[in-house]
């Protein structure tokens, strides 16, 4: 982001032209979607609820601000990464990610309370191809994954992931053979599901923690697959 | 509630915008909305359930029109005053009333560091009797409640396989209204892509569904 959570603060302190630079877009993004053209009232009515709020004494700014920080640099798709990384090389901690997942992940160093135990893993084989959406709102693992992505949350996504599945990963740039059975899982309860993704061809002489580079946050949605990286196998 | 939010089978929203690089948070104010919400919700004058359905209760061209934080913030406005932390005016004007109590607060920065799960009250009582078992056809109610439910349309008066059993949780229907936890049992139940959609479903596909013991009933098969 160019434009620091501190410099919000700072800038957006009352006058609306201050309050209204934040929202400007990141120049590095692609853009187009909704949500890059917000107008700057919902940063105005959002500061204005904050410090209504402070000043009711219903929030702590330093605990919004380290709730903040945990989302955007603490709880992401590393730690599952690290999951999926574990049970590629270790039969054993796979098999207990299948049966239990919540303490297998623990077992990463996520504690077991920051994961629940609502949480399934679902594994791809070359037969079977899992895909995960909700289509009634936005739940996603995000113990494991962290906060969801826009395209995730998006009506597009929402509405079409159960009827096409195949033509959203071909969106993607995935297409599946006619044999491979499609799985589509609809989070409608307080279950959290994240994918195992198949480990890619040639990646026999990485380490865990090299396997765990390749994993996307894609991959452990259902809408990519883990491939090596251009230029070949590592040494 | 058969409201805009239940998009699933629907095929008019367009294609799939994917974001390189995407940052968690695409400007400051959204994460301020996510952390306001969060924190606030250690007041616990809602659940989860309640939650969801204050979302769902926004005007549908507003749900369709607004980003996914945008729709945060306007149900949190609207939360914030039901549930009688600020009132009206407070909101418009961005001031306390004169005089008005100021609450202890609650959400400390420490409280704020541990990444909790949100409450889900998932238990294995055994005093829950399931009423399906796994390997059971059990078909979805063809139920249209005008509130919150958890059962999207697509998947009503479909016939299906209880797959696994997900354990006691609390039903939505009427948790997220306060008319009662009234726990029982969720179960994952498969969908073949062809019961749902017919001849556009591949043969081979399927979608799962986390369904309550409320949202099914028996096929006598």
């Amino acid at each position: 982001m160019n434009i620091t959570r501190r410099d919000f603060l700072t800038t957006a302190a009352g006058t609306a032209g201050a309050a209204a630079t934040p929202d400007l877009p990141h120049s590095d993004e692609p853009h187009g979607h909704d949500h890059q053209v917000v107008p700057s009232d919902p940063a105005l009515r959002t500061k204005a609820l904050e410090s209504l709020l402070v000043e009711k004494g219903l929030v702590d700014q330093a605990a919004l601000d380290a709730l903040i920080d945990t989302f955007e640099h603490k709880v992401g798709p590393r730690n599952g990464a690290k999951v999926v990384a574990r049970a590629w090389v270790d039969p054993n901690y796979k098999a207990r990610l299948l049966s239990d997942a919540a303490s297998a992940i623990a077992e990463i160093g996520l504690g077991k309370s920051a994961v629940g135990d609502h949480t399934l893993v679902l594994e791809n084989t070359p037969k079977v191809h899992n895909l995960v959406v909700c289509t009634l709102c936005s739940c996603y693992p995000w113990t494991v994954l962290g906060l969801p992505p826009v395209w995730y949350k998006s009506t597009a996504y929402r509405s079409r992931a159960v009827i096409d599945p195949r033509g959203v990963l071909r969106e993607f740039g995935l297409q599946l053979d006619e044999d491979v059975e499609v799985r589509v899982w609809d989070s409608t309860a307080e279950l959290r599901y994240f994918v195992l993704p198949e480990r890619p061809a040639g990646s026999e002489n990485l380490t865990e923690s090299e396997l765990a580079e390749l994993v996307t946050r894609d991959a452990m949605v259902g809408v990519a697959k883990v491939s090596m990286p251009a230029g070949g196998t590592k040494a | 509630m058969n409201g805009v939010h239940d998009l699933g089978g629907m095929q008019c929203m367009g294609p799939i915008h994917h974001e390189a690089n995407e940052p968690v948070f695409h400007s400051a104010w959204e994460g301020r909305v996510y952390a306001i919400n969060r924190a606030l919700g250690a007041w616990h004058k809602w659940n989860l359930d309640a939650w969801r359905y204050d979302i769902e209760l926004l005007p549908p061209p507003d749900y369709l029109r607004m980003s996914y934080y945008e729709k945060w913030l306007a149900a949190l406005e609207n939360r914030a005053v039901k549930y009688g932390m600020v009132t009206k005016e407070e909101l418009a004007s961005g001031r306390p009333t004169p005089g008005s109590a100021r609450a202890t607060p609650v959400f400390t920065v420490e409280m704020a560091k541990v990444v909790e799960p949100r409450i889900t009250a998932r238990s294995n009582d055994p005093s829950v009797a399931p009423l399906f078992q796994v390997g059971e056809r059990v078909r979805a109610r063809n139920i249209n409640p005008v509130g919150h439910t958890r059962l999207p349309r697509y998947a009503r008066g479909k016939t299906g396989n209880v797959v696994l059993d997900h354990g006691v949780f609390l039903f939505p229907d009427t948790n997220s209204q306060f008319l009662g936890e009234k726990r029982q049992h969720v179960y994952s139940v498969r969908f073949a892509a062809r019961e749902l959609w017919g001849e556009a479903g591949s043969p081979k596909d399927s979608v799962y569904l986390d369904m309550w013991d409320d949202y099914l009933e028996h096929t006598g098969s």
